[in-house]
């Protein structure tokens, strides 16, 4: 297991460094221009300065470098320096990879909306699957009840709808109609009692509820096909034959074997929490990844872009090297060699 | 119910006359509601068990074998599948009756039933060890420790060898020979009255199927339990069954005594059947029963007349009319038949 591990990550290595390139080559090649958005009383000498402090004077191949050293040595170092309060050499010549609107440190801008986007989306994600797996179950065991085509037809306007339309509708009903919930999120707002608190769960109740839902809907028809698949095993009907009671034969026999895929689709999924849910949180103002990337993608922010699709892309390798990992310990049939 | 139905309902001839049977079926009826209208599996299906005996079951694909057995403790998907009449005495319990807390204590521990595929019969993601103290867990109230220990004796007894260390490896870890002694040890960890086997060998190749075979009759000499066998193969179940059933269209259309069955087949579809056997020892055993000409009957209607009456040689008009029932012709031996193949007359009414 471990051997195909390591083995996995080496083989990450040229893929990453490949999505690397194409990322870069790709931004490169789309038109931009880090002082299209400055007035435009200022001269062109000035932009053209501008630019070359940006380091845009030189060829495609020097930058490109110049970004692996920023993103690969400069930043890690910078983050284990501001991890363990130490200084490994000359920190402050040292180059970061930096936006042009706002010319702070990429890394920083990112953890400064990480948290808002763990929060609302990653919670969202958990309650979907809270929510999902048992009326997967429940839909499948039952199947053709009042309750799975409940399900059924909740599940298909999940996804169906797009959550720009239920974001909406939220507010439509609870803020402006009920005047229940804020419709905008407070990202100052800090929890420090247990009004605060209430506040807090108010103001997230709206986009995580719109964000479960689009979740459980995936999530909920994936475990309902799952369990179907696994009823109609004859090893199902060994199980009942050895006169166990129904509940050990859906929850150990079925669920069993049944959570193998699902588990292994939500493994694969959470790079998508970790990248935001960008209308989402634009409609509830959530200044998460999402709403920085799509500003970013906005006002041509090139190294804000390149960084926030490449640290995308870092996670959805990893994940996808931790879903198969997940796969070989759930399923004994699976061996790694 | 038709008057001629009920005349379906002679009572089985019986075994040596004192004992008493373990199992008891009368009247057997199972059907599916599928989408296209009721499939009639089993019609009136009844037979008797007694200690110790082995009863043969043999039909060809869809006469109904299966549906028969797994009726008896309920393991169809039900719907689509649905019990229309029937007894099934066991202990004097009538396991049709039965609500399913009671039916859980039959299963499994009166009653064992082994599968023909016992790879997708076990489940494959928990250890042959887990799944053999199941039963004992749930049946015998055993704890952990003392069902493993019978667990890996049980093993033991259906000759895997090096039998303690393989509780914790998983079904696809093992052979399909293996696997099906795994199913054996499971279906007989409770030590049930009756074991009901379909078609345990059929999955697997012939020198396995032999071993198979002889572990069974070991088994059942050491245990004395009764058991149903299922089977295409009039092969196996000349050397192995004490009595034979042979079904077709979802009814018994003949049962006997084996040595009577052989020597005197009685029905034209047996006496097809035992063309059908390679005559040579040796040749192909396990070959399915399908040089019959003409086609399975396709059970959309209850029968109300012979279901074999449309490939049968011998046929006439009043099997295209009548469903005859079972009729003793000696004291070992019915056929539902209206034509004497022995004599080579119709029968007389
Ligand atoms: N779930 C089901 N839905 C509808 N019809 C079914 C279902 N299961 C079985 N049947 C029908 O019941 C009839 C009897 O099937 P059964 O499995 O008992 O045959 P069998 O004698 O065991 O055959 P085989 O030798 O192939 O195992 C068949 O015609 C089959 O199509
Ligand atoms: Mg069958």
């Amino acid at each position: 297991m471990t051997h195909y591990i390591v083995r996995r990550l080496l083989f990450a290595v040229p893929t990453l460094i490949a999505i690397s390139f194409i990322l870069f080559a790709l931004l490169d090649l789309a038109p931009n221009d880090p002082t299209g958005q400055l007035p435009l009383t200022i001269p062109a000498e000035a932009r053209e300065q501008i630019r070359e402090s940006l380091g845009l004077g030189q060829p495609f191949h020097i930058r490109y470098a110049r970004w692996m050293e920023q993103f690969f040595v400069n930043e890690p170092l910078n983050l284990i320096e501001q991890a363990f309060g130490i200084e490994i050499g000359d920190s402050e010549s040292r180059l970061r990879v930096r936006s042009w609107a706002t010319r702070s440190p990429v890394v920083d801008l990112i953890i400064e909306r990480l948290p808002q986007t763990l929060w609302v989306v990653g919670l969202s994600y958990l309650i979907g699957i809270l929510i999902a797996v048992p009326i997967g179950i429940v839909s499948a065991y039952r199947q053709y009840s009042w309750f799975d085509q409940l399900g059924t037809f909740v599940s298909m306007i999940g996804f169906s709808v797009p959550t720009f339309f239920t974001g909406l509708l939220a507010i439509i009903v609870f803020s402006v109609a009920l005047q229940w919930l804020p419709s905008i999120y407070d990202t100052t707002h800090r929890v420090t009692d247990l009004a605060s608190f209430w506040l807090q769960i108010k103001q997230m109740a709206m986009p995580v509820m719109v964000l479960a839902l689009f979740n459980a809907a995936q999530i909920s028809r994936f475990m309902r096909a799952a369990v179907l698949d696994n009823l109609t095993q004859d090893y199902v009907r060994t199980a009942r034959a050895k006169g166990l009671r129904e509940r050990v034969v859906l929850f150990i026999h079925v669920l069993r074997n049944s959570l193998i895929p699902v588990v292994t689709l939500i493994a694969l999924g959470i790079p998508t929490v970790f990248g935001g849910a960008i209308i989402t949180e634009k409609i509830f103002r959530v200044n998460g990844i999402g709403e920085l990337l799509i500003t970013a993608i906005q006002g041509a922010d090139i190294p804000l872009v390149q960084t926030l699709s490449f640290l995308f892309a870092v996670l959805i390798v990893l994940f996808n090297l931790i879903a198969d990992v997940l796969y070989g310990v759930l399923d004994p049939r699976i061996r790694y060699g | 119910m038709t008057a001629a139905e009920e005349d379906r309902q002679v009572e089985p001839v019986a075994g040596p006359a004192s004992r008493q049977p373990v199992l008891s079926v009368r009247d057997l009826r199972t059907r599916f509601r599928t989408p296209d209208g009721a499939v009639h599996a089993v019609n009136g299906i009844g037979f008797d068990l007694h200690e110790g005996e082995l009863l043969g079951v043999v039909g060809e694909s869809g006469s109904g074998k299966s549906v028969t057995m797994l009726s008896l403790l309920k393991l169809l998907p039900m719907p689509p599948a649905e019990i229309v009449s029937g007894q099934a005495l066991l202990d004097g319990e009538d396991l049709l009756a039965l609500d399913p807390a009671r039916l859980r204590h039959v299963r499994g521990a009166k009653v064992g039933f082994i599968f023909q595929d016992p790879m997708a019969s076990l489940n494959p993601v928990l250890s042959v060890g887990y799944q053999l103290t199941e039963p004992l867990r749930t049946h015998l109230g055993l704890s952990r420790r003392a069902a493993r220990r019978r667990a890996a004796a049980l093993l033991e007894g259906v000759g895997i060898p090096a039998a303690d260390s393989r509780l914790g490896d998983f079904p696809h870890q093992f052979s399909g020979g293996m696997r099906q002694r795994v199913m054996i040890a499971m279906a007989l960890a409770c030590d049930p009255k009756v074991l009901i086997a379909d078609e345990p060998t059929t999955a697997l190749d012939a020198t396995i199927q032999a071993q198979i075979l002889d572990l069974l009759q070991r088994l059942r000499r050491e245990r004395g339990m009764a058991i149903v066998w299922i089977t295409h193969d009039l092969g196996v179940v000349a050397g192995l069954a004490d009595r034979v059933m042979v079904m077709y269209g979802g009814q018994a259309v003949e049962r006997a005594d084996v040595r009577s069955l052989y020597a005197r087949p009685q029905h034209p579809y047996t006496r097809s059947l035992l063309r059908a056997l390679p005559k040579i020892e040796g040749g192909s055993r396990g070959e399915r029963l399908a040089s019959i000409p003409g086609q399975p009957p396709t059970l959309v209607r209850a029968p109300d007349a012979c279901p074999f009456a449309p490939r049968c040689a011998h046929a006439f008009a009043r099997c295209h009319a009548e469903n005859p029932a079972l009729a003793a012709v000696t004291e070992s031996h019915e056929v539902a038949c209206w034509y004497d193949a022995e004599a080579g007359v119709p029968r007389a009414a």
